[in-house]
């Protein structure tokens, strides 16, 4: 929306009242001059200047400043004007600063180009111009508004005057244009006493866009008076990345703000150099004027025309030289290195240089400690798979090598003569032993890391990754939120038995659990005659994982039905059913299996229903929001058909609106459905209640040994823990 | 001091402090292809893929490219398959991190490769190289500049081998021809 003129383009002005805004990178005086059709300025008073700030319709800054704003309203001028004129000017005086060793840039060339723009009195901008190309000029008419059949626009106009504001003035037609200008600019010298100390200075790069003009009124009090006439203030201050940059490498403001006062020694030498041609406005130009500038700087302030306006206190000034010549500036904010961002959490630090480092809990990425060591455990499970195909493939290689090597040693007639053979397969062997040895060294290496991380993260896990055993659960408290992952067990490779992996998993839980209560194939299991005992096992497992999903998520968050047909694991559930944690009391017969159910997929039919229409907050109040398990003992007894499809949904759609399964199952009990139910059991996770190596890691596809997470022998943790939960619930009212 | 090759050129690079390499890094840029006129999309994009193979005795043993993105081992990663290339401004748009302290034992050489998956020549596309990065200190070990070439479209570019009781690297920019590593299987055994 904004037009961005270039030298000579015109713009419709919509609204009459306007504001202009200047910057600069330096302190410079904004004027204007109002003319009449002839382009005639007709006397003294048509010339807006720092001496006399107002005309009818226009006010400018009472001194130089590195940001104007000028109120403009174009419908309240003398009669007969019929331009106006914005003028910017150097504070110098012909000459002067030739004398006194350069008080300030004498040339526009040596600035950063100057911006201005026209804006509406709400700081939207109309037009800006950015005045390139200056050179030896210090005046320059920047714009001019005129009116064309009675409709105000603005040209960019960029004409500089090397002869200064007297000359600008003079072809204005100002008879006595020397004069005037010798007046605005001594006007321009005596505000450096009224002016108000320079504000907290502010240059850190967040800062810049935002605050770049509400400091220049600050220091300029009289400016002020213009900015006063603008309703937004706040709106209208808000410049452009033109102001922002132009302004911001100013000594002026990066002074104070460098690492403090006399960092460094003034420049020595340079005070009577002239001002160094600066090839382009850039800001990289700067710096070798502004040190030029600096040498001026002790006498400088008592000067008519000394350009600091902007550091009134000798002393500021002072102080600020030495700080801001001491080396390249520092744009940082004083006060921002208090604000800081706060240390990031504790993050782990490696062990000594030299020694190997010591693995430390929580060495991982993650937004909080939990999230960390789950991903450490992570981490350890791959590492470990991984390190374990090195192995797997170094020593299958080996064996393979060998094999050729000892089938082409049989195949070579050579072999048979004398002991040539042996040898050669005494060399083979050797060779694959060696590589062999080899191998089992970077694993025994990597292994021994792994463990010794291993032993510091299991002591640091929270209850919902520790094992039973872990003293976190003798400390147990029901939590405020819920977990971000569960332990089901620890999962651990043959060739490193004793390196046990945490098998965690995301809550809430994405699919079903299927503890097999059925033979498996490890040998653990053979041994179990008794497939009776088998069962009692998978369900001790089943409460166990129950128990634990009750202990991890707030109370009242997760509710666990148990169906048990038979009532065959009275035994295991007790845990659950005597410390009241059950939602209802374990259903039995084919009466209470269909009654759960239907309850099970009421709900769970409502929910999705609720979700699809973003209604979740109208379910009826009969509707437990928590999360549920349903555990089922003796799958398939006392299911009809219905009761099995209820089920077969309630694993398909509970997982995404909170109800879960636990089959305690053995397969083979339901073979008589034959291969309808397999995606059931496919849906399911298989977990086992002993030892088992079924589960593959998503990685390199390892057979790792699952052994699932039980309460030590004769601990009585998990009653503690469920009484522990049954209280809190109480409590809550839940 | 990156060695600019040229084609087919088989140096030795041992690291200059006469210490071994421990992490390599095997880079891939290039440029995507203009896009002309309206249908922009529908001019080809060009796909080039950077490989690694690990080989023991000769035989391969494992593969890293874009389908399979990390050795068996962990020891070889590849950052991920980029199928336009980017804008031409020197940065690698595919890379193949080696961490030669955990490469298995057995597997010594790693042959690295790079393909035109859509089938341009290296004449047609535009500032394609191949490096070789010493990991530890970021330093160029090789390059090669791709495009210009000849008409084939696949380079093996270099293989990674122990010696003694570290690794060197040999630079081989032998030019072949092939979709995918399995293509350039032949061509990569002479080198072994």
């Amino acid at each position: 929306m904004t037009a961005e003129l270039v030298r000579g383009q015109n713009h419709v002005l919509p609204q009459t009242r306007l504001e202009i805004r200047v910057s600069a990178g330096r302190p410079i005086v904004a004027g204007a001059t109002l003319s009449d059709e002839q382009g005639k300025v007709r006397g003294a008073d048509w010339v807006a200047h720092p001496a006399s700030p107002g005309v009818p319709g226009l006010e400018v800054s009472k001194q130089a400043a590195a940001d104007h704003r000028l109120a403009v309203d174009l419908g309240a001028l003398p009669p007969g004007a019929e331009r106006v004129n914005i003028l910017l000017a150097l504070p110098v005086t012909d000459g002067s600063q030739v004398a006194d060793g350069g008080g300030g840039p004498v040339r526009f060339g040596a600035l950063a180009a100057p911006f201005v723009a026209v804006t509406g009195l709400d700081g939207s901008e109309i037009a800006s111009y950015t005045i390139t190309d200056l050179d030896a000029e210090s005046a320059v008419v920047a714009l001019e508004l005129y009116r064309r059949q009675g409709a105000w626009k603005v040209r960019a106009v960029g004409q500089g005057y090397a002869g200064g504001l007297a000359a600008m003035l003079t072809d204005q037609g100002l008879p006595d244009g020397p004069a005037l200008a010798a007046e605005i600019l001594d006007a321009v010298a005596s505000g450096v006493a009224r002016s108000v100390a320079a504000p907290p200075q502010r240059t850190a790069e967040g800062d810049r866009v935002r605050q770049a003009a509400p400091p220049a009124q600050e220091t300029h009090g009289t400016a002020a008076a213009s900015s006063a006439n603008s309703p937004h203030p706040a709106t209208a201050s808000a410049p452009d990345g033109h102001v922002a940059q132009a302004q911001a490498p100013s000594p002026v403001q990066t002074g104070p703000a460098a690492a403090g006062p006399a960092t460094g020694p003034a420049p020595t030498g340079d005070g009577g150099v002239p001002h160094q041609p600066a090839p382009t406005p850039s800001s990289a130009a700067r710096t070798p004027v502004r040190s030029d500038e600096q040498g001026g700087r002790p006498d400088g302030h008592t000067q008519p025309t000394q350009d600091r306006v902007d550091q009134p206190e000798p002393q500021t000034a002072t102080t600020a030289t030495p700080a801001s010549t001491g080396g390249p500036v520092d744009y940082t904010h004083p006060a921002r290195r208090t604000a800081a961002p706060p240390a990031p959490a504790p993050a782990p630090q490696s062990a000594q240089p030299g020694a190997p480092a010591r693995p430390v809990a929580g060495d991982a990425t993650g937004w909080s400690m939990e999230e960390r060591l789950y991903n450490q455990v992570w981490g350890m499970f791959e590492d470990l798979a991984r390190t374990a195909a090195a192995y797997r493939s170094a020593v299958d290689f080996a064996e393979s090598r060998m094999e050729q090597e000892l089938d082409q040693v049989l195949t070579d007639p050579r072999s048979r003569i004398s002991g040539q053979g042996d040898a050669a397969r005494e060399a083979a062997r050797a060779k694959q032993a060696k590589l062999v040895e080899q191998a089992r060294e970077v694993l025994d290496r990597d292994v021994a890391q792994l463990s010794a991380e291993a032993d510091v993260v299991e002591p640091a896990l929270p209850p919902s990754f520790a094992a039973w055993d872990n003293p976190v659960w003798h400390a147990y408290r029901v939590p405020m939120e819920a977990p971000m992952a569960l332990r089901l067990g620890d999962l651990h490779l043959p060739e490193c038995a004793d390196l046990r992996i945490p098998m965690l998993i995301r809550l809430p839980l994405e699919r079903g659990l299927w503890i097999d209560s059925g033979r498996t194939s490890s040998s653990a299991t053979a041994s179990l005659a008794d497939s009776e005992e088998t069962r009692g096992l998978a369900m001790d497992t089943a409460v166990a994982h129950a128990a634990r999903l009750l202990a991890v998520y707030p109370p009242g968050d997760f509710a666990v039905h148990v169906i048990d047909p038979a009532g065959s694991a009275a035994g295991s559930l007790a845990p659950l059913r005597d410390s009241g944690v059950l939602a209802d009391p374990p259903a039995a017969g084919a009466a209470g299996v269909s009654e759960v159910l239907a309850r099970l997929t009421r709900r769970v039919d409502l929910v999705q229903m609720a979700v699809r229409a973003r209604a979740t907050d109208s379910l009826p109040p009969d509707v437990d929001t928590a999360e549920q398990l349903l555990i089922v003992n003796d799958f398939p007894h006392g299911f009809d058909d219905r009761a099995v499809t209820q089920l077969r949904y309630l694993a398909d759609e509970g997982p995404a609106v909170g109800v879960h399964l636990m089959m305690v199952a053995d397969r083979e009990d339901a073979a008589e459905y034959g291969p309808i139910l397999d995606p059931l059991w496919r849906s399911l996770l298989r977990l086992t209640p002993v030892p088992d190596d079924h589960l593959a890691d998503p990685w390199v596809g390892h057979a790792w040994t699952y052994e699932p997470s039980l309460t030590p022998p004769g601990s009585e943790v998990l009653s503690d823990v469920l009484a522990r939960v049954a209280d809190a619930r109480r409590a809550w009212g839940r | 001091m990156s060695v600019n090759m040229t084609k087919g050129q088989a140096i030795s690079l041992q690291k200059n402090d006469g210490g071994t390499l421990t992490a390599v890094r095997m880079g891939l840029g290039w440029q995507a292809a203009q896009r002309r006129g309206l249908f922009g999309s529908r001019t080809k994009e060009v796909d080039l893929d950077a490989s690694a193979v690990l080989f023991a005795d000769k035989q391969p043993v494992d593969v890293v490219f874009f389908r399979h993105l990390v050795s068996d081992d962990g020891s070889v990663r590849h950052t991920g398959d980029n199928l336009v290339g980017g804008v031409g401004q020197g940065g690698d748009d595919e890379a193949i991190l080696v961490d030669l302290q955990r490469v298995p034992v057995h597997i010594d050489q790693i042959v690295f490769t790079v393909n035109s998956f859509t089938g341009q020549t290296f004449q047609e596309v535009q500032n394609a190289f191949c490096r070789l990065v010493d990991e530890t200190n970021g330093q160029e070990m090789s390059r090669f500049t791709l495009d210009g070439g000849g008409q084939y479209t696949a380079q093996i570019m270099a293989k990674v081998h122990r010696t003694g009781s570290g690794w060197s690297m040999t630079a081989l920019g032998t030019p072949a021809n092939g979709r995918t590593f399995q293509d350039l299987m032949p061509s990569i055994l002479p080198h072994l």
